[in-house]
């Protein structure tokens, strides 16, 4: 359990995406995700993707802070393409409706070259939301997040729970670890040594306390915010939100301008989601 | 000045869901609009209670039976909501804990503007302004988590103020504040009530904090029942602070002890009004006629610091080359500023965190190489925050958890308990839920629970915060008792007369180094220390001077000689 | 039936507590299991157990916001099928509240079943339902392949929701104290 790891680590810096208000880096998020997650377009998706990572070096995101996010997407990917390989070898075929067939292998399996171009789409697919999320996560103001949200026409109380969680995990975690060293300190063994059933059983021993002396915080905390009047009213408004610039417009502007140049490939020029190279 | 009051207790009775017994009785008190109120009374005795009554969250978050009526301007309480209360009176919680819900400084403060609807223009400039008074405008962007305890207080503070209420209620605002911030809090609160005429109402334990300034009015209240209602002067005077258990102020003691008698007319309720004329032989000649104790500790080494620096972060330095040497038996103070690294110090010694220099020596031997677990044989340590060492839903489970993880038998527990609970005035409550508590008795529930595992080291962090003089006695009476029998005692705490009082010795932090190490009385002489660590003189000082006794640290001195003579009487 | 979807302050901030430790447990205290990109999750024990406390909306929310947060957190995005899937789950687990006597400080055999009712078709609907037709739908995964993954989670999830939830409930019901029951000894 590290209790370091830091929780959108925001960096401070001055770079134009920085600059954008949260409304609008959310918003452009959405749409440049939904445009991957709609196209089965290769084309698409990396011209989305090549778009993105240029935008990752706008905001001077380094890559070490990033590099554990990879490798545990990469591990994913490549696990969901073996296993899909496994379960489905013709499911490239039974999309693209033609069969050009590579090698046999083992076990009657099939390898096809609509098998490949569907996997690997699928790989870019899944991978290239990723640099948009980075970029969301990193240059964002945790503080602009539920504004944001509300702006977007999220209810307002849903927004500040969110608010609320991104307050209180850091605290969470700390607590974690302060109750497993109070634990300790009165004669509990938490060794890492310890065998992996004993250390899960332990964690439990941890998480249980924490749960029950959270239950109490939801009191105190919704005692603390009904004084201050939180939810009297059908609106509020936010400390954090930002008025909309030109830059804010112009970014919005190129994010719709993608979901809809995606969504018109689809409909007008592959008459489907999938683009098709075989036929 | 109207004559409605704008509060108005009638035989005000509640009764708390869960409780078998009213925990307020027959209350009928008044208070007028733009009048200051301090509430005074033993630890469970019913302050908060009386305070969730008037913000409302009595009867709305917590459920129970109300008899007689409670008016605030004019309306009955009940027929309220929780949100029409709040636009009259606004509270600062005694639990800090959960009062800051913003990610922010800024936005915590704004947080009662932004549920107001106030557009973001008008928000911004009124933090602002906020923030200024209570000198937090730098610090707008931090999250909680930067900030010290002293630091906090001021953001709950800030956050009430900014609300345009008629009423202001604060929950113990001075606990967990060194002496000079919590001087500053007091301040800061006078200052509002001088501009805005705002009804003002204090809890606290700490009286003669308080008393820095000018109240009204002082309301003791004992079992839920109101036992007196009258003005510092009067109060102090009289002999109802003792009876029931609350401190009064040093200077008054001190005056007691030397044969005054302390009449009204002396206009004893503040330092500053205090008229010695009268009192000055005795007080001389009292003084002259008491011989000074000395004990000096010649035990062995038993925990010592070498060139010990730590840091969370990597970043901020938090410990810079802190060295000293504490022998067996010895009972030492940690003291200094919000935020100098004591509790941080504490947990260093404990194994929580690791030193990234520097040596822990444990009678000689370095004990880097030992487990949280390993050191929780030989450190007991009670830390500042009592909701992080809770663990168990009932008190008596919480305080019998180390034994049974040290595999001792139920009956020896049962006797070990039953004998802590005892000491730490707990006992009536030996079956009850921790949620039940009142702030006080939690955090007595934690210290029970390490008092229980008789430590051959002990580590208190801020152990009277939020206690009555007659429970800390107790407990500390207790502390003195072990101490003897060869129990080295270390206390970080904020309270100077209790650390001239208990600890010949004391350590003073600021900004992570040692400033200072030298005999409690001693540190209290420099003043570039007192500056440095925002300490404060203990009022017996400005008897000393007002009495025209040259050595004041001589006269604190034989003040504390005289009392222990008393106490072990 | 309206008091279901009421939403006060303590809902808010039960929501925003629960799914802080939602995202640390998900993220942490999870055993994987045989069967790829799934494990057993202890979080959805913890989001059975407020949902219960809270309602559908704060279980739902729970599940939503913790399982995007701690997705965002490792992988950089919310894997939106099985982020809304959660939310799904979390939702149906919140029909537990108020049938049963926890807050009364009883859970006996007739809540346990109850709950344990309501969880297993929680998940059911969750895992075997919405979070395979989304991944098709968005991901044109092979079918045989979400279903497989569907059931191993929803009997995991239902495991997990089942033992950690209904210990939970028992032990809060436990610490719920009668009227008029303490008195100084
Ligand atoms: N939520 C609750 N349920 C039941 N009993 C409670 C509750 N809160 C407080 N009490 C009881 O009411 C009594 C008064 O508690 P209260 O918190 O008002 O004390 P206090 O005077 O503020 O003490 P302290 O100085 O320690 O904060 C205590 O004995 C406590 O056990
Ligand atoms: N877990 C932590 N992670 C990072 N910084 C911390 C942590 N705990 C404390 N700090 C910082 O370390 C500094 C010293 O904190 P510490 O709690 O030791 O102060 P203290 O002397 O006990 O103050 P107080 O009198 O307010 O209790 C503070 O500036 C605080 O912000
Ligand atoms: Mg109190
Ligand atoms: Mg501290």
């Amino acid at each position: 359990m590290n209790a370091k790891i830091k929780l959108f680590s925001y960096n401070t810096l001055d770079t134009p995406i920085h600059r954008l208000s949260g409304l609008t880096k959310l918003v452009c998020f959405l749409l440049l995700t939904f445009a991957v997650m709609f196209s089965y377009d290769i084309r698409v998706i990396l011209a989305v993707m090549v778009f993105s990572i240029v935008v990752l070096r706008v905001s001077k995101i380094q890559y070490s802070q990033i590099r554990l996010m990879i490798l545990y997407v990469l591990i994913f990917v490549i696990t969901n393409a073996v296993i899909s390989f496994f379960f489905s070898p013709e499911q490239g075929v039974k999309i693209y409706g033609t069969r050009h067939d590579i090698a046999n292998l083992y076990g009657g399996y099939k390898l096809t070259w609509e098998q490949i171009f569907y996997q690997v789409t699928k790989f870019f697919k899944y991978f290239s939301v990723i640099p948009l999320g980075i970029i969301f996560l990193l240059t964002t103001n945790p503080s602009e997040f539920a504004s944001s949200l509300n702006g977007i026409g999220v209810n307002y109380k849903a927004a500040f729970a969110v608010a609320l969680t991104l307050r209180y995990f850091p605290d969470i975690q700390r607590d974690y670890h302060d109750i497993s060293q109070a634990q300790q300190a009165r004669g509990l063994e938490l060794s890492h040594k310890a065998k992996f059933a004993d250390r899960f059983k332990n964690s439990l021993l941890i998480v249980i306390p924490l749960i029950f002396s959270s239950l109490d915080r939801v009191e105190l905390i919704s005692n603390a915010m009904d004084l201050r009047g939180f939810a009297k009213g059908k609106t509020r408004t936010w400390y954090t939100s930002k008025k909309l610039t030109r830059a804010d417009y112009l970014a919005l502007g190129i994010s719709a301008l993608i979901l809809f140049a995606t969504v018109y490939v689809s409909v007008f020029i592959n008459r489907s989601r999938f683009y098709n190279p075989f036929i | 000045m109207d004559r409605q009051p704008i509060i108005e207790f009638q035989d005000f009775s509640f009764q708390y869901y869960s409780q078998s017994e009213p925990t307020l009785h027959n209350i009928n008190l008044k208070i007028h609009r733009g009048e200051k109120v301090l509430i005074v009374g033993p630890s469970g005795s019913g302050k908060s209670t009386l305070g969730h009554c008037l913000n409302g969250l009595i009867p709305f978050s917590y459920k129970g039976e109300i008899h007689g009526s409670l008016k605030i301007d004019g309306l009955e309480t009940r027929d309220q909501d929780i949100f029409n209360l709040s636009k009259m009176i606004g509270t600062v919680l005694q639990d800090a804990d959960g009062q800051f819900v913003g990610l922010t400084v800024g936005e915590d403060v704004a947080f009662a503007l932004e549920n107001d609807n106030i557009p973001n223009a008008e928000m911004h400039e009124r933090v602002k302004k906020v923030a200024e008074m209570v000198d937090m405008e730098r610090q707008l962007k931090s999250s909680p988590y930067e900030l010290s305890g002293g630091q906090k207080q001021r953001t709950s503070l800030a956050g009430v103020m900014i609300d345009d209420v008629d009423i202001l209620l604060f929950d113990e605002p001075l606990a967990n504040l060194d002496p000079a911030t919590g001087k500053t809090a007091i301040e800061i609160i006078d200052a509002v009530h001088a501009d805005s005429h705002k009804t003002i109402i204090i809890i606290e334990h700490r009286l003669e904090d308080v008393l820095h300034r000018s109240v009204d009015r002082i309301i003791m209240i004992n079992d839920g029942r109101i036992i007196a209602d009258m003005n510092p002067h009067e109060l102090v005077s009289s002999t109802i602070l003792v009876e029931n258990g609350i401190r009064e102020p040093l200077y008054v003691t001190a005056l007691k002890y030397a044969g005054v008698k302390v009449t009204s007319e002396m206009q004893p309720g503040h330092i500053t009004t205090l008229k010695t004329e009268l009192s000055r032989n005795a007080l001389a000649t009292w003084y002259y006629a008491i011989q000074a104790d000395n004990r000096e500790n010649t035990n062995p080494s038993i925990l010592k610091m070498e060139n010990i620096s730590f840091s969370y972060d990597g970043v901020r330095q938090i410990l810079d080359d802190i060295n000293f040497d504490i022998r067996k038996g010895e009972m030492v103070s940690i003291v200094g500023k919000n935020g100098a690294g004591k509790s941080t110090l504490a947990k260093l010694l404990c194994g929580f965190e690791k030193e990234d220099r520097g040596a822990i020596l444990y009678k000689g031997e370095n004990i880097r190489s030992k487990t949280i677990k390993e050191r929780a044989e030989i450190i007991g340590l009670v830390m500042q925050n009592p909701n992080q060492m809770i663990s168990k839903p009932m008190i008596y489970d919480e305080i019998a958890l180390g034994l049974r993880l040290r595999n001792i038998s139920e009956e020896q527990i049962a006797e070990r308990v039953e004998k802590v609970l005892k000491i730490c005035g707990l006992a009536p409550f030996k079956s009850w839920p921790i949620s039940a508590l009142s702030y006080g008795q939690k955090k007595r529930v934690t210290i029970a629970s390490i008092l229980v595992l008789d430590p051959q080291i002990l580590i208190l962090d801020e152990p009277t915060a939020g206690q009555d003089y007659r429970h800390y006695t107790e407990i500390m009476e207790f502390l003195v008792e072990i101490n003897k029998l060869g129990v080295t005692i270390i206390m970080i705490t904020h309270d100077m007369h209790l650390m001239l009082e208990y600890t010949p010795r004391a350590i003073v932090l600021a900004g992570g180094r040692k400033i200072a190490d030298a005999a409690a009385s001693v540190v209290l002489t420099d003043s570039r220390v007192i500056e440095e660590a925002n300490l404060k003189l203990t009022s017996l000082f400005n008897l000393a001077r007002m009495a025209g006794i040259k050595d004041g640290t001589q006269f604190v001195q034989g003040f504390i000689d005289y009392e222990r003579r008393i106490k072990n009487r | 039936m309206k008091e279901y979807f009421n939403v006060g302050t303590r809902t808010i901030v039960a929501t925003g507590l629960g799914a802080a430790i939602f995202t640390l447990l998900f993220m942490y205290v999870k055993v994987p299991s045989p069967v790829p990109e799934t494990s057993f999750q202890t979080a959805y024990g913890l989001g059975a157990f407020f949902a219960t406390l809270f309602g559908p909306i704060a279980g739902a929310l729970i599940a939503f916001i913790g399982h995007a947060l701690s997705d965002a957190i490792q992988y950089g995005s919310p894997w939106w099928s099985w982020v809304i899937a959660s939310g799904v789950a979390g939702f149906a687990f919140g029909f537990a509240y108020k049938r049963t006597m926890v807050e009364e400080g009883e859970f006996k055999s007739r809540d346990i079943i109850t709950f344990n009712v309501i969880q297993v078709i929680g998940n059911a609907i969750a895992w075997i339902v919405v979070a395979p037709v989304l991944d098709i739908l968005i991901y044109q995964e092979p079918v045989n392949l979400v279903f497989t993954q569907g059931i191993t989670a929803a009997i995991m999830n239902s495991i997990s929701a089942g033992v950690i939830g209904t210990l939970l409930l028992i032990a809060y019901a436990a610490t719920r104290t009668k009227k008029g029951s303490l008195s100084k000894a």
